[in-house]
């Protein structure tokens, strides 16, 4: 056994993790600009560069294997028939896919939509609609319509069964790229991931890659194999789940602050623990992913501001701080790095902000109804309240004075008893931002991957 | 296979016959599409569009369906359900009413059938078969 690099083509960032198998350990990490325009080769090497001077020696890597969210990462656009059913069911198979869901439509498309796929430059649609023997109708007629258009974009077919063939005679007469996977929505309310997340995986290293200009560095690597959000969500089922007699951590919960967007992953059943409560509305997926791209601590502060209320400002203001410029100021300068300890302050509050609203919108939720029983409980979501472990990575976690207050406090269910919030997790931090190499590694090697991982991220 | 969207609406969690009905109609060879207790009028249409189901048979027990099911036919027409059959049985209304009063009051918010209590699934099964048109 030798040596691995991993490799993460980040949207700012090309970031390196070499790992030695025989002692199961990063020996190091680096990073450089990534330069997609240009030619992404040059930031690689950059990196590649810097690592070399941090170790002191050149390796020769018997593998190198690269995730990839640069270049907008994977732009997907989801259309179902109902919006709380097949729509949200193929939203969430983008997400798993780790994909950027920039798009969702429901019921029959109209040509304002067709505009909106072709305006945002969607990279794959996943159509999907019906259960299977229920509705195709509908799908068919959004298969017509995307036919009819001049839209390039690979579609992703996974909705009624029934409606197969025609789909495949409409989009082959029309010469599209297109794809047939098993149904997102069988039967109501349960959801069928898998088939439709490896194919959109397929398609991403296939095509995608190649249009945005990442696949040239296969020239000096081997290969770029997933979008870095799944690589996370793989590293954290397994760090979940365990591996053979090497045991997992249980049940997790994972916040990753970026500049753009706040991500959060759970690998929970989440069944209900509530004694009165009934799981209502589409089944939840184990490993759970959800993106807010309006919370983020830079490119998207300006969406931080609007979740709060004029008192929310005002309290900040009693303590001296101007939230309002602050957000705008970052917004601003994307690449401001905090220094005093009034920045520090700030970028607590707004880190803060970001886990708490991500979080909200993540768990699941309870909403009360009186019955001639007694009070009972519509239970919507995943009850993430017995989560044993919450992790917290990202710039404005790992550069946190005290990571563990900033989690404790963004995660406190104080005045939320209807929020599923994890009550008394243990808080792990994830320092050197290792997951998504760990996800790539754990492909070949999930035994190591796993030990790394309970090795370098570290307890609070 | 026909699809018929069964469930109890409202506050109301009575699960016992909702079993029983999901039991005989999946024995008789239809698609059962059971939204279960506690549901709401949204859930049983939303079943019943990705379904295509002819038919939504809504169950109450506890004495407050006429509440829970008032303006449901109208959903129906704007969900794009406007030839679905509604369906309503179980202790629709509160106390002994003289049944004919209920069966019209229901009927004029747009039930298609309507079964008084004590009336079993297989009393109806004849109905539903009409109804619908015999099982494919």
């Amino acid at each position: 056994m030798g040596c691995y690099l991993l490799v993460d083509f980040g949207s700012t960032f090309t970031k390196l993790t070499a790992v030695d198998l025989e002692k199961e350990d990063i020996i190091g990490t680096s990073k450089a600009m990534t330069t997609v325009e240009t030619n992404i080769i040059e930031g690689y090497q950059h990196a590649l560069a810097n690592l070399y001077q941090q170790i002191g020696k050149t390796i020769v890597f018997d593998k190198i294997v690269a995730c990839s969210s640069a270049a907008g990462g994977l732009k997907m656009a989801a259309i179902g028939l109902v919006e709380e059913l097949t729509t949200e069911a193929a939203k969430r198979v983008c997400l798993g896919a780790g994909a950027k869901v920039d798009l969702v439509l429901s019921h029959h498309i109209n040509n304002q939509e067709l505009q909106q796929i072709l305006d945002k430059k969607i990279d794959i649609i996943l159509l999907a609609g019906g259960a299977n023997g229920g509705n195709s109708e509908c799908v068919i007629h959004n298969a017509q319509k995307l036919a009819e258009s001049n839209i390039t974009a690979p579609i992703v077919f996974a909705g009624n069964k029934d409606a197969s063939d025609e789909i495949i005679r409409i989009l082959s007469s029309a010469q599209k790229t297109f794809f047939i996977c098993e149904n997102v929505m069988p039967k109501l309310n349960v959801l069928n991931i898998n088939d439709a997340r490896d194919r959109i995986k397929d398609i991403f290293v296939k095509n995608i890659i190649e249009a945005k200009g990442i696949k040239k560095v296969e020239a000096i690597i081997d290969r770029v194999i997933l979008p870095t959000p799944h690589a996370v969500l793989v590293a954290a089922e397994l760090l979940s789940k365990g591996f053979d007699d090497e045991k997992g951590l249980g049940d997790i919960m994972l916040a990753d602050v970026g500049g753009a967007t706040t991500d959060i992953y759970s690998i929970a059943d989440g069944l209900p623990t509530h004694m009165n409560a009934m799981l209502t509305g589409l089944e939840e997926p184990f490993a759970k992913r959800t993106v807010e791209g309006d919370l983020g601590m830079r490119y998207s502060s300006l969406g931080i501001l609007q979740s709060m209320t004029p008192s929310d400002i005002a309290h900040y203001g009693h303590q001296q701080l101007d939230i309002e410029k602050e957000c705008i100021y970052r917004h601003e300068h994307v690449d401001f790095i905090p220094e005093s300890n009034h920045d520090f302050i700030v970028e607590d509050v707004l880190a803060k902000r970001c886990i708490d609203v991500a979080v909200k919108r993540h768990v699941g939720h309870l909403t009360s109804v009186y019955t001639p029983m007694g009070m009972m409980y519509h239970q919507t979501g995943k009850d993430l309240t017995n989560v044993s472990s919450f992790i917290g990575t990202g710039g404005a976690v790992i550069a946190h004075r005290d990571p563990k207050t900033l989690l404790q406090e963004a995660l406190s269910s104080d005045q939320k008893a209807m929020e599923l919030r994890p009550k008394h997790p243990d808080y792990y931090i994830d320092q050197d931002y290792i997951l998504s190499a760990m996800g790539l590694l754990s492909i070949d090697y999930p035994m190591i991957a796993l030990r790394i991982m309970k090795k370098r991220i570290i307890k609070l | 296979m026909k699809s018929i969207v069964i469930g109890v609406i409202g506050a109301d969690v009575h699960a016992v016959g909702n079993r029983i009905i999901e039991y005989t109609l999946t024995r008789e060879g239809y698609n059962v599409v059971n939204v279960g207790v506690l549901s709401s009028q949204e859930d049983f249409i939303n079943a019943a569009i990705e379904t295509s189901a002819p038919l939504i048979m809504v169950s109450s027990l506890y004495g407050h369906g006429e509440l829970d099911c008032r303006g449901m036919r109208d959903k129906c027409n704007e969900a794009g359900l406007k030839d679905v059959l509604l369906y309503v049985g179980g202790n629709i209304v509160v106390g002994k009413q003289d049944f004919k009063d209920v069966e019209k009051r229901f009927k004029d918010m747009g039930f298609d059938r309507v079964y008084p209590p004590g009336t079993t699934i297989d009393m109806v099964l004849d109905t539903i078969k009409q109804d619908l048109g015999g099982v494919e």
